[in-house]
């Protein structure tokens, strides 16, 4: 088997638990992320997976083979640091050339990797230049080419794109993505930014304190989270505090809600909803079942939407996105409102 | 807030003024007096030839440009993994190694100097430990020679290599070492190629440091050294208070004044293409 497993991996620093008898199974040519918060465990994941932290207890196989105990450089792997790690004396050939240069390829052979690597990151004509005479995206492609030089199966990334502003961001999403694809791939994906996993992953998994929160394909862990960490980490999460009377969901103002999924085994909890999935409309004329009372507490104008702060009767908050298209109706701040949604987009979560 | 010239000349001259009155005054004045002596720029020129000329003195620059440069690499060889050991360690273990390095630095030069021969002299320890397992006949001969000036010298100027070599060491960004790794370095090959490199500078500044300050050195030669291990600084004493001869004096300390600055010079030149390089 090829790609990547963890079985039962375990890491303590005294006595704070990094990560907590973790399991995955990562296929080959998937990209794959590891989505949390700092503090999370996931550097610590990656760090292991590339040997430089050795678990505890548990094992590593890459590519089908034990490399629980393998060094570092044994492993084969390509990696992309969050600093990016480039060596100052060494100019951009010679960066890029490193992994080969220590496994002794042939001259020919380095220059013509190198070329190729170069120009899939579109550095070409910047082999003489040294780091401190590029600015962070360069950087950020050097440490790309060099991470793909060797045509490693695996490529582990850090943070790759912590330092780069919003734009360049995502370009370079986009790059990482395509070459990823066309190479082939697996890459192991570390960030905190949402987003950015959403956008580049074909499956995330959200870690907290140590362990997989949920794991998923991005818009499955998005629009059906398991707990209400996820919900907010993956962005904004509208939860209404809800409880079960005589078999049915009752919300605030004592009105009835239905959840998609509801197998009536929950007595309370919370109902979570994507606030692009919430509508508005003018009071008494929103579906029983998915319908709570509230009137309008702020408007926000964010560009391409409008977000409507809605105070519901106990006073919780649920947020409404609504697109800012042609002819859409306008609820000024103190009016009355119907919140509504499909029944289908709302999930009953526990506390 | 960066500083307007007014205020960077008000923050120099103290440094300035130290150096003028404490350094360049008098080693001037010495010079010039010492010259004057001879009289007419002619003069000066025969003496400086007459020098220049004498195989002695000669002798004693050749003597004092080969002895610092074996002490330079020396400290180098031994002030390398010490350094390296001190950047690894941690707690309890870096202090001790600090002490050993250090604390013989706020011992005196003769004291320690002293403290060689007990160990290297003719009954010394070491001869005595020798000659009592067997492994030599009659004792070594460790000092009164340029064995013996090596020995002391290194060791007194070994802390100044270690403290530099130790703050480059400390500078180098532990994550290009790992990195290293990660594409599949072998260690040899991360010190070769990374971390030797990075370092580089602090051994060309260790080393400049060592072997200034050995070309002055004086009282170590003079008590560890035999009678071929005749160093400038000691031939510089002797004209003054055995020849007063201070005309030879004065060229002999500005032939190793010069040597000295054009050292510096080469020095500063490529550290700063090579700061340039890593900024």
């Amino acid at each position: 088997m090829s790609g990547i497993r963890l079985e039962n991996v375990f890491k303590a620093y005294g006595d704070a638990t990094v990560v907590r008898d973790l399991s995955l199974t990562i296929p080959q040519g998937e990209f794959f992320t590891l989505l949390g918060p700092s503090g999370s465990g996931k550097t610590t994941t990656l760090s292991i997976i590339a040997g430089f932290t050795m678990a505890d207890r548990g094992r590593v196989f890459i590519n089908g083979r034990d490399a629980t105990r393998a060094e570092p450089r044994e492993r084969g792997l390509g990696m992309v640091f969050q600093n990016y790690a480039i060596f100052p004396h060494l100019n951009v050939f010679e960066n890029v050339a490193f992994p080969l240069t220590v496994k002794k390829v042939p001259k020919v052979e380095i220059a013509k990797r190198v070329a190729d690597a170069l120009e899939m990151v579109k550095l070409t004509g910047f082999e003489r230049r040294y780091a401190r005479q590029l600015s962070g995206g360069q950087q950020q492609r050097v440490a790309l080419a060099r991470a793909i030089v060797a045509h490693p199966p695996i490529v582990l990334m850090d943070e790759p794109l912590g330092a780069l502003d919003k734009n360049l961001r995502y370009h370079m999403q986009m790059e990482i993505k395509e070459i990823s694809t066309r190479l082939g791939m697996t890459v192991v994906y570390v960030t905190h930014d949402q987003e950015e996993a959403l956008t580049m992953s074909d499956r995330i998994a959200i870690m907290n304190g140590g362990v997989i929160a949920q794991m998923g394909p991005p818009r499955e862990v998005y629009e059906r989270p398991q707990s209400a960490f996820v919900a907010k980490f993956l962005g904004e999460a509208d939860l209404i505090r809800v409880e079960r009377q005589s078999g049915c969901l009752v919300g605030p103002g004592s009105l009835p809600v239905r959840a998609g999924e509801d197998n009536g085994s929950l007595q309370k909890g919370q109902l979570f909803l994507r606030p692009e999935k919430v509508t508005l409309c003018d009071p008494g004329t929103g579906e029983a079942g998915c319908t709570l009372r509230g009137k309008v507490h702020q408007v926000a104008f964010l560009g391409n939407v409008i977000r409507f702060e809605v105070e519901l009767e106990d006073g919780t908050i649920i947020l409404s996105d609504v697109a800012n298209a042609a002819g859409i109706k306008n609820f000024p701040v103190g009016a009355a409102v119907d919140v509504t949604w499909l029944p289908e987009h709302a999930r009953l979560l526990e506390d | 807030m960066p500083l307007g010239p007014l205020a960077k000349w008000l923050l120099l001259a103290p440094a300035v003024a130290l150096l003028l009155v404490l350094f360049l005054t008098p080693v001037g004045w010495f010079i010039s007096a010492s010259l004057m002596e001879l009289g007419s720029w002619q003069d000066i020129w025969d003496e400086v030839a007459a020098v220049m000329g004498t195989g002695v003195i000669v002798r004693s620059i050749i003597n004092t440009n080969g002895i610092s440069l074996a002490v330079t690499l020396l400290t180098l060889v031994i002030g390398y993994p010490v350094a390296y050991a001190m950047t690894r360690a941690r707690g309890l273990t870096f202090t001790l190694i600090l002490v050993c390095v250090v604390l013989p630095y706020f011992t005196s030069t003769i004291v320690r100097t002293y403290a060689w021969m007990v160990i290297l002299g003719r009954n010394g320890i070491i001869n005595q430990l020798l000659l009592g397992m067997g492994l030599v006949d009659e004792p070594l001969q460790l000092m009164y020679n340029r064995l013996g000036v090596l020995i002391g010298m290194t060791y007194v100027l070994l802390p100044y290599m270690v403290l530099t070599l130790f703050a480059t060491m400390k500078s180098v960004d532990g994550r290009l070492l790992q990195a290293a790794a990660g594409m599949g370095a072998r260690p040899m090959t991360i010190f070769t190629r990374v971390f030797f490199p990075l370092t580089f500078h602090g051994v060309m500044a260790g080393s400049l440091i060592v072997y200034i300050l050995a070309m002055g050195f004086f009282i170590t030669p003079a008590l560890m050294g035999g009678p071929d291990d005749l160093m400038m600084a000691m031939l510089i004493e002797r004209e003054v208070e055995l020849s007063h001869n201070w005309p030879v004096a004065a060229i002999m300390t500005i032939i190793l004044l010069v040597i000295t600055l054009s050292l510096y010079a080469v020095y500063t030149r490529f550290s700063d293409s090579s700061e340039e390089r890593l900024a």
